[in-house]
């Protein structure tokens, strides 16, 4: 595909890829081909196209189970993570995985958990192997508002400061754990202050401004590629979805429909796409939905792993 | 290598076979480093981390926060992106603090990355004993992380063992539990000067014996030993097996030994309730091999919290009195015997003065 013609339409079309994937996957989760639960990001698929658009191969990306976007932006295998959705041997992780541990280390994908918080400290690791080694690779991590509650969170910001690491600390603010709302879980809303008395850049972004962020985030990760040490930045964002699963949940009355409105009002995949001239967003999109269409055939021809294979991998050699 | 025939073997004290298992593992191997509250200031753990900060320097070797969850996260992250961290505590009981990341991440990357990824990291930590250690400083919780699938877990009981677990534990491409214990830091083996690696799943027999089994874990095999001798002016021949590594575990030795001896008296240094005490109980009651039912026995921790006070503790542990009496009514099925305490004294715990 050629080149693009602007930074909107380079983001336009990692955005487009998350949203049209995780689409897909959610028109073909009611079939039970896919084999694991899955954390949809549609919405907030922005933050991590926006922040990964500046990195490079040799650099790490680390998401967490809502990890499709941080994936994908960072140019993980399409077909990889369909067959590991679908439980296949061809998937990223040879169906170990499914959709909450996805990986790519070929790409700098470090590997995400589901168990909230814990890719942090992790990534924070990477950064410091990364100082270890003489590069001057970068670490981006994402985590969402209640990966923010732990232990590990502030544990994590304290060391990377104090070694000054290269890592980008970025809170996908949806305000929402599970189905909790940030007023039950927070005394104040002010976590990028309270951030900042670690002696980091620290901002916040209420709105879905994506040029912003990118420029923002682009900035960051020069500075800290020069070994300016750690940096932060939370990003208000909306859950379109339920927790877990294909479905949008309005219904259930833990969150309002308005507030919804509001944002889906704001789609950076529909504002964005209005940007590019009609002919770019369509060789994107046609692009985009061979790419997606191909990933869902390679993952149902692929074959499942046979049992045998059941205990490779519980040590490494 | 046997613990006896290099030429260039000398008298080394357990902390300084940490000490220089660590030096040479890092000598080897730039990729290695080591983190842990305290490794760099003037008591370094004990001396088993002394000198490396002045040959290593403070990029290799360094304090951390008292942040041990993220800290863990930290090493398996390291290691993850193609470092080899050394990972320390002082006390075992902290590692309930590295659990999550432990259990969760380290142990199940490589596996759970379908293979892409390795967590090549070693965690030394060490139980203590005695001296008012009491109920959150004497913990042996072996069996919680040999439970786990792609952990692996080590319990050197001797200086010889020490050094060579720590290079083979800082080679192995797996996370590696260093179990060590306070009370063996002064207790002095011969130890080659070059590197050398004791192999992972190959118990030593440390005596041979046709009446019973005795399998030690961590000191308690030093403890069992000196049973051993105890049992030995009475007649009673004892086989005292140290399993050196607990995951993997070197089943097929103690099989052997159970077979011959038709008795086994396992000696953990821990409760005994779900622990590796069970687990080779369980194995010799599964065995194929063993012909006759054997008689079994175990000993471990009191199934109390540990108390400071030497009076209660003291019948907190096993000892070589309390693991010789028991060993005497398995081996003869009588209860007659009572050992003179005197002579059940160890010699590290008769030299030690503490402080901690």
């Amino acid at each position: 595909m050629a080149p693009y013609s602007s930074i909107e339409a380079r983001l336009y079309a990692s955005i487009a890829l998350t949203r049209r994937v995780e689409e897909i996957i959610a028109d073909i989760y009611p079939s039970d081909k896919i084999k694991s639960p899955v954390h949809l990001a549609i919405g907030q698929e922005y933050i991590a196209s926006s922040v990964i658009d500046h990195l490079r191969e040799s650099d790490f990306a680390a998401g967490t189970y809502r990890g499709h976007g941080v994936y994908l932006s960072k140019g993980g295998d399409v077909n990889a993570l369909m067959a590991e959705l679908y439980g296949k041997k061809t998937g990223c992780a040879k169906g170990r995985a499914g959709s909450m541990h996805l990986v790519d280390s070929s790409k700098g994908v470090v590997g995400m958990s589901a168990v909230v918080g814990t890719g942090i400290p992790v990534a924070v690791g990477h950064a410091l192997a990364i100082k270890q080694q003489g590069r001057d690779d970068v670490v981006v991590v994402f985590m969402g508002d209640g990966a923010t509650e732990e232990g590990c969170f502030s544990e994590s910001i304290n060391f990377a400061a104090l070694q000054k690491l290269p890592i980008l600390f970025v809170v996908e603010n949806n305000r929402l754990a599970i189905h909790e709302p940030l007023t039950k879980r927070w005394a104040a809303d002010t976590l990028t202050e309270r951030v900042a008395t670690y002696g980091i850049p620290a901002k916040r972004f209420k709105e879905p401004d994506v040029l912003a962020i990118h420029a923002h985030a682009g900035d960051l990760i020069d500075t800290i590629r020069k070994g300016a040490g750690p940096a932060f930045m939370e990003c208000h964002t909306h859950r379109w979805f339920e927790h877990v699963g294909p479905n949008e949940d309005y219904d259930q009355g833990y969150r309002s429909l308005e507030e919804g409105k509001e944002w889906r009002a704001k789609d950076v995949y529909v504002t964005l796409g209005k940007q590019l001239s009609k002919d770019e967003k369509y060789r994107i999109d046609k692009s985009i939905e061979e790419q997606v269409m191909a990933a869902v055939e390679f993952a149902e021809n692929s074959s499942f792993p046979s049992p045998e294979e059941l205990y490779d991998y519980v040590y490494a050699n | 290598m046997s613990m006896l025939t290099s030429r260039s073997a000398r008298v080394l004290k357990y902390f300084e076979a940490l000490s220089e298992g660590a030096y040479q593992a890092m000598e080897e191997d730039s990729r290695v480093f080591m983190m842990g509250l305290d490794i760099d200031d003037h008591k370094s753990i004990q001396g088993s981390t002394k000198g490396l900060l002045d040959k290593f320097g403070s990029e290799r070797i360094f304090t951390t926060p008292l942040s041990e969850d993220a800290m863990t996260g930290v090493a398996i992250g390291a290691a993850m992106a193609g470092q080899r961290p050394i990972h320390v505590h002082i006390r075992m009981d902290f590692l309930l603090l590295c659990m999550n990341q432990l259990v969760n991440i380290a142990a199940k990357s490589h596996y759970m990355y379908g293979g892409t990824v390795q967590v090549p990291m070693v965690i030394r930590t060490m139980i203590g004993k005695s001296w008012g250690q009491g109920a959150q400083h004497s913990q042996g919780l072996h069996s919680l992380f040999a439970h786990i699938p792609g952990m692996k877990v080590v319990a050197p009981s001797n200086a010889y063992d020490a050094k060579g677990l720590t290079i083979q534990a800082v080679r192995d491409n797996n996370p590696v539990l260093i179990m060590e214990h306070r009370l063996l830091y002064g207790s002095e083996t011969v130890v080659p000067e070059e590197a050398y690696a004791v192999e992972f799943g190959k118990a030593r027999v440390m005596r041979e014996g046709k009446d019973l089994t005795i399998v030690g874990v961590s000191n308690m095999v030093n403890e069992a030993y000196r049973a051993a001798e105890l049992l030995a002016e009475q007649g009673i021949e004892a086989e005292v097996i140290d399993p050196v590594t607990i995951s993997p575990l070197d089943f097929e030795t103690i099989e052997r030994s159970v077979n011959k001896t038709g008795r086994l008296l396992v000696v953990d240094n821990a409760w005994l309730n779900c622990g590796v005490s069970a687990e080779i109980v369980a194995r010799v009651a599964e065995s194929e091999i063993i012909e006759v039912k054997p008689k079994v026995r175990r000993m471990g921790f009191a199934e109390t919290t540990c108390p400071t006070t030497p009076t209660l503790e003291d019948a907190f542990y096993p000892n070589p009195k309390t693991i010789a009496m028991s060993a005497y009514r398995l081996a003869t099925g009588e209860d007659g015997w009572i050992p003179d305490s005197k002579r059940c004294e160890l010699a590290y715990q008769s030299q030690f003065k503490g402080p901690f």
